[in-house]
């Protein structure tokens, strides 16, 4: 594969994996929250709601990558402010993920 | 020497895919953090590639093979010993292991194989380019830290929650024989 002159690709890829480490603490608490939503989110049984929180982000992920990478593939964009906004987004993830600060929401 | 089916797969999970994927952490960083100077980054591409591999076989196998023994109810007047979730909540001083440990664990784990893709998917692409992309370079290594510090977590929960509650159960698989 050639090497892309542009940094679009690789912005596309931070970006699409900030968002789907953001989104998943999102949907996990929604799922938790909502009767409903966890139902609709058993996509297996015995896993649970967890099977359809994380197959979601992973379809969500997938699908901003692509849209990203399609949109950005020969732009040169602000690397410095997509890879600021991505790493903040995984920050508040992470925090999001840890149950004591999600309960405080 | 015997450990039970149940057991066996926590062993798989833990210690192969999760244990392979730590351990090739540091690797990682340190290649990414020295890459203008480092071997050519095919090495630094498939060795990504393995811990993908490695990320992503450790969560389907944490989720849908053992979480599924972890959670199952217990029937009326069942031993809870066979119930790691029940068992945990059965007592306060042991229920925190289930509401923060594997709650938190149960997402944080996914981080890592979409982290790791990522920058394999990246290094991919650029090759030795990225050795003139600082900023981009950078945020892959910090992702990739991210990557392993959220694997750190759910392991370390992964190995409390097996001290006090163990998902154990099913046939026995006998691993060697021991002399008198």
């Amino acid at each position: 594969m050639a090497t892309p002159s542009s940094n679009g690709p690789g912005a596309a890829a931070l970006l699409a994996t900030g968002l789907a480490a953001f989104a998943l603490p999102g949907v996990a608490m929604l799922a938790d929250r909502v009767h409903a939503v966890a139902r609709w989110m058993t996509f297996y049984r015995p896993t649970g709601p967890l099977s359809g929180v994380s197959t979601s982000v992973i379809v969500l992920w997938l699908a901003a990558w692509r849209l990203l990478h399609w949109r950005w593939r020969q732009r040169e964009v602000n690397l410095a402010a997509v890879s600021a906004a991505a790493f903040a987004l995984l920050l508040l993830g992470f925090l999001f993920t840890f149950p004591p600060l999600a309960d405080l929401i | 020497m015997g450990i039970t089916e149940r057991g066996f797969w926590t062993l798989v999970h833990g210690m192969c895919f999760g244990g392979l994927f730590l351990l090739a952490g540091s690797g990682a960083l340190v290649e990414l953090k020295r890459f203008a100077s480092s071997s050519p980054p095919r090495f630094l591409r498939n060795y990504l590639g393995v811990m993908a591999l490695l990320a992503w076989a450790a969560v389907l196998t944490g989720a849908y093979v053992i979480y599924p023994w972890y959670r199952a109810g217990a029937p009326a007047g069942a031993s809870l010993a066979g119930f790691p979730q029940r068992l945990l909540l059965s007592q306060p001083s042991t229920a925190g292991w289930h509401s923060i440990g594997m709650e938190w664990k149960e997402h944080v784990a996914w981080f890592a194989p979409m982290a790791i893709t990522m920058a394999w998917a990246v290094v991919g692409v650029y090759g030795e380019a990225l050795a003139r992309m600082t900023t981009l370079r950078r945020t892959i290594l910090g992702f990739v830290a991210a990557a392993v510090l959220a694997a750190a977590i759910a392991g370390f929960f992964g190995a409390m929650l097996s001290k006090n509650a163990p998902v154990q159960g099913g046939r026995s698989v006998v691993l060697a024989m021991g002399g008198r």
